[in-house]
């Protein structure tokens, strides 16, 4: 059974299995780098790229701060075009909508292309309780559906699992033959996933954008199941997270055009599919389309000005690609669905400071996710706010970081503000390291935290003199 | 940007790093600025910028610290820091610290004003890029992250050691790429830290590297530290020190 709730608590050990996994470790480097490789060039190659961010950013921007009006004007939409919008404020209210849109719909089973909010509300396993099968037709989706694992990735789930991994998740649960041949496996899915399609009545989808002028849900996706998913069965419901709205149609050449590069290096996806509510007369498509819009800590996270930008993301992955720490410790560290840099934001933003508590800490700050962010969110800016809220709001010693460091650190400010104690406090560690030191390294320090950073590297002594001292006896000084 | 007058007075930020662990540091920088014209001087009321707190997410520590630093300079026209980390505090997050403070905020601005990473001081303000400097080795640069992206410099230190005579000048494949020290981040993911650490010393090294050369000591010591336990055949170097080496 895939693990459910927000385990972020877990991170030092999920990060150690993961650095300590040679083919975990080789699986998220090569990965990352291709895809971080192929939006470099895919940039290089448009004329004012960095416009079209400041331009997406934007209109994020303009959004988000009239949410509540871009919302009512897309309910609206939707409306007039016949489908029908239900709000969700939490995950359960999410799952409720889909459940009585399946039962009313009376099936049993449904087709499920990839969405971050359905692996949010964990739409799989509360409609599973209620008897109903989902079945996810993304590739990298249903792989980790198999395995029974979370997405590895926001965009590319199954991105730590290899050929072989996946040949044996074919073979014991699709029962196929045994093969690592990426063309023979995908045939296997493709076939496994026809018979799906053939016989589902109801399709669940997220969605990229919801265009508030028109109510179209816009989809980008390389594999047609996405298209198949909302236009093959009877009932179509869309998961929208509420930061998903753009103003007007013509924003969508600023989005689309940076979505497929910043996210896999490609100028547009296969397949773009704009939806704008159920079929016609003598149209094709579902007779019936639903949008579910989800609070689910959106809401919470407008609330705070400075966290408001989160809710600017368009989840195309590249700070994950380019981040070093993810590249290293992989997506299921994170402890929930989404991962990365964006994840060690939303994660604690969403669920709350108390759930994702070590999140915001654990980056280097090094800022290369701001770099190739599309809609240019100043992560680390963001997550030095959370840890000044995590700090605040929810102190360190019921969860994992040290008891006592805020008294280390009141201590430490105490003597940094007082010359005369920061001289002696040198003077009085200079004596006392030399117990440790071994020539100009301290190999094992005795006191935490220096405990840690000599578990696997040498920690400097303290220079004899320290740069002040030696100053004040130069020659002239 | 101003120009300077003929001998700017300059205060030395020597940052608490290098006034414990690498003395060597600040005496260099003083030294080759000395060499350039400035007149150099040292305020022993200083302690640090306040930034292990920011980083942490102790900002009323870090706000009470950083107060101390924002009167001890004003009898200068420029301020340099051997680091762009520290640099970063003062000029990008000082602003942000002091938001709700009107008077500490102006005081802050006008610090920031002057304040300069040591590299981006030789060449914005001194307009100089070579320092007279000779060493015969072949050495790699580490773009320490802060002042990469926070301040935007990365020219100025290449600069200044290609100008470097005798000087061997490689450049590691990914060299944006973060060296894992992170602040407190080291301490806290020690694991990740060093995995991190232990990839930027291999593309040194497989660059061919005597020497990594950087502008932070928080970079520094993670890495030294990484390759003194490992005994591995790379050396580290501040770029003060670096630019200090004199010729035959």
């Amino acid at each position: 059974m895939p693990e459910t709730g927000v385990q972020s608590a877990h991170i030092h050990e999920r990060a150690g299995k993961t650095l300590g996994d040679v083919r975990l470790q080789e699986a998220y480097k090569s990965s990352t780098l291709r895809l971080y490789t192929h939006r470099l060039q895919a940039m290089s190659e448009v004329p004012g790229f960095d416009s079209l961010r400041d331009r997406a950013r934007a209109i994020k921007a303009e959004v988000i701060e009239h949410l509540d009006e871009y919302l009512a004007e897309f309910a609206d939409s939707v409306e007039r075009q016949g489908g029908k919008v239900h709000w969700a404020e939490t995950a359960e209210e999410v799952c409720g909508a889909v459940r009585r849109i399946a039962e009313a719909a009376g099936v049993r089973e449904f087709v499920k292309s990839k969405t971050m909010v359905g692996e949010e509300v964990e739409l799989n396993e509360a409609l599973e309780s209620a008897g109903i099968r989902g079945i996810e037709t993304d590739l990298g989706e249903l792989i980790i559906q198999l395995a029974g694992e979370r997405p590895a990735h926001i965009v590319a789930p199954a991105i730590h699992k290899t050929r072989q991994d996946v040949a044996e998740l074919f073979a014991d649960h699709l029962h196929s033959e045994r093969t690592t041949e990426p063309e023979r496996l995908t045939a296997i899915a493709r076939r496994a996933l026809r018979e799906a399609f053939s016989r589902a009545g109801l399709g669940v989808s997220g969605a990229n954008f919801a265009v508030a002028e028109t109510g179209t849900i816009v989809l980008v996706e390389n594999e047609g199941n996405i298209r198949l998913c909302t236009t093959a069965p009877r009932v179509h419901v869309a998961l929208v997270g509420i930061e998903k709205i753009i103003p007007r149609f013509k924003d969508l050449a600023v989005f689309l055009r940076l979505l497929g590069r910043s996210g896999t290096g490609q100028k547009l996806t296969a397949y773009t599919s704009l939806l704008s509510g159920p079929r016609r007369d003598s149209e094709d498509g579902p007779a019936e389309m639903h949008v579910v819009l989800v609070d689910n800590g959106r809401v919470r996270t407008l609330s705070d000005e400075k966290m408001r930008e989160s809710l600017y993301c368009i989840r195309c992955g590249a700070c994950l690609n380019a981040c070093p720490v993810y590249r290293k410790i992989g997506g299921h560290a994170y402890g929930w669905v989404y991962s990365g840099p964006i994840g060690a934001l939303i994660t604690p933003e969403f669920n709350g400071i108390s759930q994702a508590r070590e999140l915001p800490f654990a980056s280097s700050l090094c800022g290369a996710c701001r770099e190739v962010c599309p809609v240019r969110i100043n992560i680390p800016d963001l997550l030095l706010h959370l840890r000044g809220k995590a700090q605040t709001q929810h102190a360190p010693a019921a969860s994992g970081a040290p008891r006592g460091e805020k008294f280390s650190m009141q201590l430490w400010a105490w003597a940094m503000k007082r010359p005369r104690a920061y001289e002696w406090g040198s003077r009085l560690a200079r004596l006392a390291q030399r117990f440790w030191q071994r020539g100009q390294w301290i190999p094992k320090a005795p006191v935490f935290p220096m405990s840690r950073w000599t578990d696997q590297r040498d920690f400097p002594a303290l220079a004899s003199r320290t740069f002040r001292e030696r100053w004040k006896k130069r020659p002239g000084g | 940007m101003t120009t300077a007058p003929h001998h700017p007075r300059v205060h030395l930020f020597v940052t608490c790093l290098g006034d414990q662990f690498f003395p060597e540091v600040g005496e260099n920088v003083a030294k080759i600025l000395g060499r350039l014209g400035a007149d150099v001087v040292f305020n022993a009321e200083q302690t640090c910028c306040g930034q292990p707190a920011f980083n942490t997410g102790y900002r009323d520590e870090a706000r009470g610290v950083a107060a101390r630093m924002l009167g001890l300079f004003d009898d200068c026209d420029y301020v340099v820091a051997p680091s762009g980390s520290c640099s970063t505090m003062v000029r990008v997050f000082y602003p942000e610290l002091f938001a709700g403070e009107p008077a500490c905020l102006a005081q802050a601005e006008k610090l920031r004003n002057k304040l300069y990473e040591f590299s981006e001081f030789l060449l914005k303000v001194l307009k100089v890029e070579d320092v007279g400097a000779f060493f015969p080795h072949r050495v790699t640069y580490h773009d320490s992250c802060h002042l990469l992206r926070e301040l935007g410099v990365s020219e100025e230190p290449r600069k200044l050691i290609r100008a470097v005579r005798g000087i061997d000048f490689i450049e590691m494949p990914d060299y944006k790429l973060c060296c894992g020290f992170g602040g407190t981040f080291s301490v806290k993911f020690p694991e990740v830290s060093v995995a991190m650490g232990e990839e930027k010393i291999r593309a040194a090294l497989d660059a061919g590297a005597e020497y990594l050369v950087a502008n932070d000591s928080g970079c520094l010591m993670h890495l030294a530290g990484l390759i003194h336990r490992r005994k591995l055949p790379l050396k580290t170097m501040h770029l003060a020190q670096l630019l200090a080496q004199q010729g035959p």
